[in-house]
């Protein structure tokens, strides 16, 4: 037992940490972007898709010439669809790479995780499609290209109120931020117009068995449910309450957004309804043509995840030209100052607490797919 | 030295200071990963103390660490104000001890938490004892995944960065200093004699229960203020990052590093740390290779790297 | 729907989710009863029985499209099965073999260690995203009586599950391969001495273990369609509850306990409105039983108790 030992191996410690090379960044000629999403895990299919989007609107950049001059260097970091991670990959992406501004998540548990971080660096951040409100309030730093969810939960609430459906349960993830704000402000909508919530159950992400928590929803017998989690848990929650004998609607909001939901869900998704940021169906050109351009290089239609991510690449690129330089507080006023960008998902303004102010669609599966129901204006 | 300690400790303490005066100038990502470095020595030499010195298998380490980073978290988050108007305000001074505060208060209700556990479960031995503080550990994160005042399964966010370089090395030679000089002690020599053959060391007249209890409380305490230290560090905690895996991972290290050897399992803890940030590119890599090490090594070298041998290689399985 | 219906159907609930642990705590109980050690990676074989089940449905499909399913879900079972128990010897060779006269500790590190490479190789061949399994057995419902609904994949799997335990039974209590096993579980020197050949029977054991795992991954797949890496840490600590609750090396008891965790877990849950805490405590549920067994009765309800000697 040799004490000084121990110093000394702190000592090395510190020596050989303070000797640590640093990781090359992007270079002089490159403007370095970072890009945190869900590539694996119980939501890969968010991360891949807003993925894919985002790296189609950096290729298009780039071949175009770039942004002021530069090419744009997308590094990507997957934070594993866990929380704790995408905190440790932001921190990395920061100090390692040099990333003059950050894109993404989809998941606001996971944006809420990178923002405190983003700000304090000064780290513009724009997430594609987080809609708890929670995030863009963590600072003037964080930006958010989509509605947030009292929108969303109030667009549920009128669709279920308009279906003449008055008693409606709800199932909450309470894993996830945004389950939980979604049922939230669904029910305080829906309760302050004259409707009733016969039941309250909630799961977590990852669970696989709501049986009973779909038991004891069923014997409040509702006129449809609120799923307001994600999808890899909706598919199965349908499947389970359809066996069980539910066969009111299902309703959910964006989260239920993936090819994997019906894949999952089989039949038991028919007839249900969804609020989504867009709709593949919209024939607008600049959405047919968005279309095209990743159907041709993924094979697949892409669904609104991708959308966003492509629109958030865009309109980064968008404020780094009018801002004229990537340092930070120039281009965070920039961003700030985005109106009427012309975007796949819609004409994109950031009002004063950096939230877009967008149409809400509502989605119903049929024969297996997403089906364009109705818009709905803020 | 080995007489006196205490120099060690002034000359570690000192040279702390030194290093992270000039932390600015260590690259951040490196930063990232001494902090860590210096959070996992921490709790490597805690869990030893109770894994090593006294032979009790705990594997619900990372619940205890959970308390700590809680119970400090909520503090600097919910009762910043009254605490620092007592300080006398918000400058530097303050900050610091109110820090120290928050750790402290961190630990101790880690360390309560390890009295509650430890009473019940330490009567229990082997397999029993290490399924028992998995379970304590696992119920420890349902309570707070289920609490919402705390963020319930979302997490905690926002936490204050209050953890410096200076801080966690400080505390890890602390942590070192104690425990190490506590086992060396005539005191001490009591867990040791726990670990060798608890019948034989009741029957000398030892409280081998009241051992396995202090033993446990320390090693809480001390896994309570590195969860502290963690949460003032990463900013952002929740419930699923101080599950049976994390348990897991802490003793990984005291196993490599030997069971029962404070230096080996300092070692460990640097080594481990580091390794899992070189992997990290080759994620999908790493924890295969650290289980297969792991395997290997039971087989081949069960003492680990500089591990007390005798204890493991004497005490045979009872066959009849 | 009136509450002695709610009650059955939590109930019938509770059974299916049961049945699934209590198939894993033979496992556990089987190895603790020859080896006297707690097999960590037992709820990783049950995974790998999932998974196993999984493709070998996929790779069946073009050959057995069209069998009825009864017929192909069998195969598939019987496939999966093997293959675990295959990669329960197999484990047991290499990883626990040579550490046969080590301390205790020792090898429950191993097992530790062979959970995780499990776990993390699976994440590596299969990838980290959930699958969704296949529905070997088309959805009917069986029962579907003021308000009880009970599936024709429920009665399915506790039926199989009723068929294996009365087998396992039989060959424990019936024939010479049996009776070896209880001898070595009772005292692997004398039984030594009396011609059992200790490694072939702690083979076997690990075998008909794993075996069993598999089943509970397929059925697990069969009543809750979503698979992933990672599935089998929370279903095998409660697996291993689950024996400890029944008498760790006590048979009867495993299947039991079993049955008691997933009958009480999902009643907890079920009830957790009226009871007044969140649905959330699901998964403590079973730690807590635990902790008050080991504290009260720590030789289980159906076991023995055994006395240490110095």
């Amino acid at each position: 037992m040799t004490k000084p030992c121990f110093i000394l191996l702190l000592l090395c410690a510190f020596v050989s940490g303070g000797g640590c090379k640093k990781s090359g960044g992007a270079n002089e000629n490159e403007i370095a972007i970072g890009e945190f999403a869900a590539l694996t895990g119980g939501t890969a299919s968010f991360g891949q898709s807003s993925h894919n989007g985002t790296k189609l609107a950096v290729d298009e950049i780039n071949a175009a010439g770039g942004v002021l001059g530069k090419q744009v260097r997308l590094f990507t970091e997957d934070d594993q669809s866990k929380a704790g991670e995408a905190a440790t990959v932001v921190r990395k992406m920061i100090s390692r790479e040099k990333i003059v501004a950050l894109l993404g998540e989809v998941a606001s548990s996971r944006s809420l995780e990178a923002a405190p971080i983003a700000q304090q660096a000064k780290i513009p951040m724009i997430s594609p499609a987080s809609t708890n409100p929670k995030v863009t309030e963590v600072g003037d730093y964080i930006f958010r290209i989509c509605f947030i969810d009292p929108f969303q939960g109030t667009v549920l609430s009128k669709f279920a109120l308009k279906r003449e459906w008055k008693r409606v349960a709800v199932l909450t993830d309470v894993k996830q931020d945004y389950s939980v704000g979604l049922s939230q402000y669904f029910i305080e909508h829906f309760k302050a117009n004259g409707g009733t919530i016969v039941g309250e159950q909630s799961y977590s992400s990852g669970d696989s068995d709501f049986n009973a928590q779909l038991t004891s929803l069923k014997s409040a017998s509702p006129e449809a449910i609120l799923v307001s989690g994600y999808y890899t848990e909706a598919g199965l929650i349908a499947r389970q309450a359809r066996q069980l004998g539910v066969t009111v609607p299902l309703l959910g909001g964006d989260g239920w957004d993936s090819p994997s939901l019906v894949e999952v869900a089989g039949k038991a998704m028919e007839g249900c309804f969804m609020s989504n940021h867009f709709s593949n169906e919209d024939p607008a050109p600049k959405i047919q043509d968005f279309v095209k351009k990743y159907q041709a290089k993924h094979g697949q239609i892409p669904d609104a995840m991708a959308a966003l991510g492509y629109d958030s690449a865009m309109i980064l690129a968008d404020a780094i030209k009018r801002a004229g330089t990537t340092d930070a507080q120039p281009l965070r006023d920039a961003l700030a100052k985005t109106a009427d960008f012309d975007a796949v998902t819609g004409k994109i303004t950031l009002d004063e607490k950096r939230n877009a102010q967008k149409s809400a669609v509502i989605l119903t599966i049929k024969d297996s797919k997403f089906s364009y129901v109705e818009t709905v204006a803020p | 030295m080995r007489r006196y300690p205490q120099i060690a400790l002034v000359i570690g303490l000192v040279a702390s200071a030194v290093v992270s005066f000039f932390s600015d100038a260590i690259d951040g990502y490196a930063l990232n990963i001494l902090i860590l470095v210096g959070i996992n020595i921490i709790l490597a030499v805690s869990l030893n103390l109770v894994n090593g010195h006294t032979g009790q298998f705990s594997l619900g380490h990372a619940g205890f660490m959970a308390v700590g980073a809680y119970v400090s978290s909520s503090l600097s988050l919910f009762a910043s104000e009254p605490i620092l108007k007592l300080l006398g305000g918000s400058g530097p001074v303050a900050n610091n001890v109110f820090f120290i505060f928050l750790l402290i208060a961190g630990g101790v209700a880690a360390a309560i938490c390890g009295l509650l556990v430890g009473i019940p479960s330490l009567r229990l031995k082997g397999d029993y004892l290490a399924i028992v503080t998995l379970g304590f550990g696992e119920i420890i994160r349902v309570v707070f995944q289920n609490t919402e005042s705390v963020g319930g399964a979302r997490g905690l966010g926002g936490i204050p960065q209050f953890t410096t370089l200076f801080w966690t090395f400080a505390i890890a030679i602390v942590t070192i200093y104690v425990i190490g000089c506590m086992v060396n002690s005539t005191y001490g020599r009591g867990f040791l004699a726990v670990r060798d053959d608890e019948l034989a060391a009741e029957a000398m007249g030892i409280n081998t229960l009241r051992y396995k209890v202090v033993a446990f409380v320390l090693g809480a305490f001390f896994a309570g203020i590195a969860g502290g230290l963690y949460a003032h560090y990463i900013q952002f905690i929740t419930p699923e990052g101080f599950n049976f895996l994390k348990s897991i991972d802490i003793v990984v290290m005291v196993i490599l590093g030997g069971m029962g050897s404070t230096v080996g399992v300092t070692v460990a803890a640097i080594g481990l740390t580091y390794a899992n940030e070189l992997l990290r590119d080759a994620e999908q890599y790493r924890m295969i290779i650290f289980a297969l090490l792991l395997i290997v090594l039971m087989i081949l070298r069960p003492q680990g790297l500089i591990g007390d041998l005798k204890w493991l290689r004497k005490r045979k399985k009872k066959t009849a | 729907m009136d509450p002695s219906a709610y009650f059955f159907q939590q109930l019938a609930n509770g059974v299916s989710l049961g049945v699934i642990y209590a198939l894993i705590a033979l496992g556990y109980t089987m190895v603790y009863g020859v080896l006297r050690f707690i097999n960590f990676a037992h709820g990783d074989v049950f995974m790998v029985g999932s998974f196993a089940a999984f493709y070998f449905s996929r790779w069946l499909t073009p050959a057995m499209g069209d069998a009825h399913y009864l017929l192909r879900g069998t195969v598939v079972l019987v496939a999966s099965m093997a293959c675990c128990a295959l990669l329960g010897v197999i484990i047991e060779f290499l990883a626990y073999r040579p550490l046969r006269s080590r301390p205790r500790l020792v090898v429950l590190i191993t097992a530790i260690g062979v959970s995780l490479l499990l776990e993390y190789t699976a994440q590596l061949l299969f990838g980290a995203t959930p699958r969704s399994f296949p529905e070997l057995i088309p959805h009917e419902n069986w029962v579907n009586f003021g308000g009880v609904v009970i599936t024709n994949k429920q009665v399915i799997v506790l039926a199989i599950t009723v068929l294996l335990l009365i087998g396992l039974r039989l060959i424990v209590m019936k024939t010479k391969v049996g009776l070896a096993m209880r001898a070595l579980s009772l005292n692997p020197t004398a039984a030594a001495l009396m011609g059992v050949n200790n490694n072939a029977i702690i083979a076997l054991t690990f075998a008909i273990g794993s075996g069993l795992a598999a089943a509970a991954g397929v059925f697990f797949g069969i009543l809750y369609p979503k698979i992933d890496p990672f599935m089998g840490v929370i279903p095998g600590i409660k697996a291993f509850v689950a024996a400890v609750l029944g008498g760790i090396g006590n048979i009867p008891g495993a299947a039991l306990g079993g049955i008691l965790i997933g009958v009480v877990e999902t009643l907890v849950v079920g009830y957790s409105s009226v009871l007044g805490f969140s649905a959330g405590y699901r998964d403590a549920v079973a730690f807590v039983i635990l902790i008050l067994i080991l504290l009260f009765r720590p030789s289980g309800l159906l076991g023995k108790v055994e006395r240490e000697k110095v």
